[in-house]
């Protein structure tokens, strides 16, 4: 049966299901990083405080478990921030995320080739964790605590954010010209040359931005590399979360009927 | 027209229909993220550090930079 009586969505039913996928994302990232990205967090603090305090004190910031210097000033216990806090921001972080899904998926339905559906869904998952999280990851890898120069933090998180935006607007702009070419070129060739601008633009964008070597003498590399691929796999699960379970929502919201 | 084609185009939904979601639920979105992304790090709306503490392991593994 030709799927010639596709209903039309609406945008509602959409962000509805944008953010039960992000609620769901959220948590099975909340589960992913308890596991794999904790220790190597816990092993970080234990190593900067060791250290002889935070290279990065002096403002405030403090990881909470530091009696000697700020005693009073504990506004979230270690052991919290571990859990509860790790959850309530992996979730909150998923339904903000999921929510831009779904209107993200309102723009791309019907506009980028003819996939089903389904294959939309998974293919926007895709491509946006490509542009959101491992392109700017390439260019400002994560860093776990007792990584980083608090004096550096306001040009490193702006560049971090502006990389996302370069990257989210050459990934859109790709994504227009394979629609574009495809008529000309095929659909294939066309995919093919949209990627390549894609990645000539990121890659010399990131080359462009300064650096940042702020790794301390003596941080192992393992528990550097540990703690980088928990991040990247948080949010590989994040994103996947999102685009499957937005993918079965929106098959069961369409094929009733 | 979607009868004429093997495999019919999805149906779009139009721009103008689209617009006024994606403007509040963007607001909306993006706040929430920069809350667990930023606040009280680089860029601080509130004194104190209690959001900063609170989503700082979630910071640092969704991989913004933390501090
Ligand atoms: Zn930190």
């Amino acid at each position: 049966m030709p799927l010639t009586e596709t209903p039309t969505l609406t945008v509602r039913s959409l962000l509805v299901w944008g953010l039960l996928a992000g609620l769901v994302g959220g948590l099975l990232a909340f589960g992913f990083a308890s596991v794999f990205g904790e220790p190597a967090v816990e092993r970080a603090i234990a190593l900067e405080e060791s250290a002889g305090g935070h290279s990065h004190g002096g403002d405030g910031h403090s990881h909470a478990e530091e009696p000697t210097e700020e005693p009073a000033d504990e506004p979230v216990s270690r052991a919290f921030q571990a859990t509860g806090g790790l959850g309530i921001g992996a979730v909150a972080y998923g339904l903000g995320l999921g929510g831009l899904f779904g209107i993200a998926f309102a723009f791309a339905y019907g506009r980028v080739g003819r996939l089903t559906p389904r294959a939309t869904a998974l293919a926007l998952a895709g491509f946006g964790y490509v542009a959101v999280v491992l392109v700017p990851f390439l260019t400002y890898p994560a860093n776990p605590p007792a990584v980083g120069q608090a004096g550096t933090i306001e040009e490193r998180t702006a560049l971090y954010f502006a990389m996302i935006a370069v990257s989210v607007v050459a990934a859109v702009l790709a994504g227009a010209a394979t629609t574009r070419l495809t008529p000309r070129l095929g659909g294939w060739p066309a995919g093919v040359l949209a990627a390549v601008g894609y990645v000539v633009v990121v890659t010399a964008v990131a080359k462009l931005l300064p650096s940042y070597r702020e790794v301390p003498d003596g941080f192992p590399g393992d528990l550097l590399w540990e703690f980088r691929i928990a991040s990247l796999g948080t949010s590989a699960v994040l994103w996947a979360g999102i685009g499957v379970v937005f993918a079965v929502l929106l098959h069961r919201g369409t094929a009733r009927r | 027209m979607t009868h004429a084609v093997a495999t019919p185009l999805p149906v779009r939904i139009p721009i103008r229909e689209i617009l006024p979601y994606a403007v509040f639920v963007g607001v909306l979105s993006l706040l929430v993220m920069y809350f667990v992304s930023t606040e009280q790090g680089a860029v601080a709306l509130f004194d104190g550090t209690t959001v900063h503490e609170l989503v700082h392991d979630a910071r640092h593994l969704l991989g913004f930079p933390c501090h």
